[in-house]
């Protein structure tokens, strides 16, 4: 039986205690925050430290070992359905079905969510210039991200994830995924959750940054206290070089 | 309306638009009652937050140097800044004290603190005050 609601409505994403295990290596040890409705969360971290796995709980495509998951007030494992349909999801390894031309990706992807808005996305297949006859296997690596963006946005989503959606781009797709992000949060009460190694682009984005290392949370905060938090001789630090001085600082033996 | 931000020198992003807006009002590029661009029009120039610009706004709001009106916009304020001249003098003369105090510190002598004030005013000169909102 499902506990009765107790989130705050402008919560949308509660992880509590959630601990994952992959063999012996904790992906995710004891890992609880919170993100509040209409914010831009900003999750850092070297490779390897949880954000993917993390991201992977909040899609309910994995179900946590220990703690408890709640998005939209819901457990994602429980209700795929009535998450997923409030969620954009895109990742640095987004599977589209190369097959598809462009146009039927849209097509086929609308079928799916009724809030499907047809003008945004033709809106966003020329701001991208995605020609819709082309196939999605043709297309370079930074269309395809626009394409994946363009599928992700087009239903007006509550939620945006956005696991490394910057990897490997080039500055151009970079500008349109950045954008995508500003152009979203500016819409009335939608969140923002995104992975990054950028930390330039964090830091432009997000009003809350976690930063991760070891399947644990070093930080996390409104990003303005934790640079407040984070001041060296009167020059308050920049992300990068806060991520440096955790990142190298000795950790557990 | 162009501005130049840094994510590299630690100073907040709202705090760069505060000062680069009061800069381009002190030195006259910005007039008075003119419009500042629409928050949502310069998050996305700028590639930042709208949460961010809105806070710069308020603050800039706050310091007196623009107003908001209702359902239009945010205008320059016809005073530009509210204060008179001997006490902008005043609060200017603490932020010197409190720069060449740390200068000393850091064992950079006053010429090279004056020179560094010389270059920073060339590179805000440069700044180009037309930008967004504005069809040439």
């Amino acid at each position: 039986m499902i506990a009765p609601s107790v989130l705050p409505d402008d919560i949308v994403i509660e992880l509590r205690g959630v601990t994952r295990k992959f063999g012996e290596k904790r992906a995710l040890d004891n890992i609880s925050l919170r993100v509040r409705r209409g914010v831009v969360f900003g999750l850092v971290g070297p490779n390897g430290a949880g954000k993917t796995t993390l991201i992977r709980h909040v899609l309910g495509l994995l179900q946590a070992q220990m703690g408890t998951v709640r998005v939209f007030d819901r457990d994602p494992v429980a209700d795929p359905v009535g998450v997923l349909s409030r969620i954009g999801y895109l990742s640095e390894e987004n599977d589209l079905p190369g097959w598809m031309r462009v146009h039927e990706l849209i097509r086929y992807t609308q079928a799916f969510y009724p809030t499907w808005d047809p003008d945004y996305a033709e809106e966003l297949r020329r701001t991208f210039g995605l020609d819709p006859a082309a196939k999605v296997k043709h297309l370079s690596k930074g269309q395809k991200a626009r394409a994946g963006l363009l599928v992700a946005l087009a239903y007006r989503p509550e939620l945006l994830l956005l696991d490394e959606p910057s990897s490997g781009l080039d500055p151009l797709v970079r500008r349109d995924i950045l954008g995508a992000i500003v152009r979203t949060i500016a819409d009335e009460g939608r969140t923002v959750l995104f992975s990054s190694h950028l930390l330039d682009e964090v830091e432009r984005v997000s009003d809350y940054v976690a930063m991760l290392n070891r399947g644990q949370i070093v930080f996390a905060g409104e990003l303005d206290d934790v640079k407040q938090n984070h001041v060296v001789e009167g020059r308050p630090l920049s992300l990068d070089e806060i991520f440096l001085a955790q990142v190298s600082s000795p950790g557990t033996p | 309306m162009q501005l130049h931000l840094s994510t590299s020198d630690g100073v907040p992003i709202y705090l760069q638009i505060v000062n680069q807006v009061k800069y381009l009002v002190a030195a006259g590029r910005l007039k008075r009652d003119e419009e500042l661009p629409p928050i949502r029009t310069l998050a996305e120039q700028l590639l930042i937050n709208p949460n961010t610009v809105a806070r710069a706004y308020r603050e800039l709001e706050l310091a007196g140097v623009v107003t908001k009106r209702r359902t239009t916009g945010t205008y320059v304020s016809a005073a530009g800044s509210p204060l008179a001249k001997r006490q902008r003098i005043k609060i200017l003369t603490q932020r010197v004290d409190a720069l060449l105090a740390e200068a000393r510190q850091m064992n950079i002598d006053t010429e090279a603190v004056v020179e560094l004030i010389q270059e920073r005013d060339e590179a805000l000169r440069s700044l180009n005050p037309f930008g967004v909102g504005r069809t040439t």
